[in-house]
């Protein structure tokens, strides 16, 4: 199981803040694109934190159990 | 000087908030010089509309590691007194304050580049989002082009 947090527009998209997903131990990859796809999500720029951290390469890295996922939009703070 | 502090404000930083925390620092004689960076809510025109209000929220968990990171950089960084950085959460009308950064040092020479080096990482690293809010109700997501 693990949590994925939406935030700003990106949570207007998919109509929600958060939810959790019965997986672990896939490419991080494979999920954004999942989640990209479920909610149409390709006219958005995002970006991803596992854990509250944000990642570069998101090819690189794998999903484990209850891991924290956030997809944000573009910051914008001050 | 390096401890936790709270950042995040709900509503507007007042001018009487900004009034007292400069107050608090008079106790502080090892300071010689203050910098206060302080932004405020633009009427921004978009086409027909006007922006009324940001709207600003956050992912606090990892904000706050980033804040953290943040000061720390910014102590290694400079010979700073002492820091501070307050952001608003929800609504902030235009003409408000919604963020404000106050550093501190012994001398003028540090705190110029500091603040401008801290506002310029709070806006880029820190995940905060902005909602802005037209005069007739409907609203676009801000991004920070700088």
């Amino acid at each position: 199981m693990i949590k994925v947090k939406y935030f700003g527009m990106i949570a207007e998209a998919t109509a929600r803040s958060e939810e959790r997903i019965n997986t672990a131990n896939i490419k991080l990859s494979t999920l954004i694109k999942t989640l990209v796809e479920k909610y149409n999500l390709k006219p958005y720029t995002l970006n991803v934190a596992v854990n509250q951290h944000l990642i570069n390469k998101i090819e690189d890295v794998t999903v484990k159990e209850n891991d924290e996922i956030a997809i944000l939009p573009p910051f914008a703070g001050g | 000087m390096k401890k936790k502090k709270t950042v995040f404000i709900e509503g507007p930083v007042t001018p009487q908030f900004i009034a007292d925390s400069i107050a608090k620092h008079q106790a502080k004689y090892s300071i010689g010089a203050h910098n206060i960076f302080l932004g405020q809510v633009r009427a921004d025109k978009v086409e027909d509309n006007t922006v009324s209000a940001i709207e600003f929220s956050c992912y606090p968990e990892m904000a706050e590691k980033k804040l953290e990171e943040i000061r720390e950089k910014a102590f290694e960084k400079y010979n700073l007194t002492c820091m501070h950085i307050y952001h608003s959460l929800g609504k902030v009308n235009v003409g408000e304050i919604c963020f404000f950064v106050f550093v501190s040092a012994p001398h003028r020479t540090q705190v110029y580049d500091a603040t401008e080096d801290i506002v310029n990482m709070v806006k880029s690293e820190v995940p905060i989002f902005g909602k802005e809010i037209f005069e007739n109700e409907m609203h676009q997501w801000k991004v920070n082009n700088n």
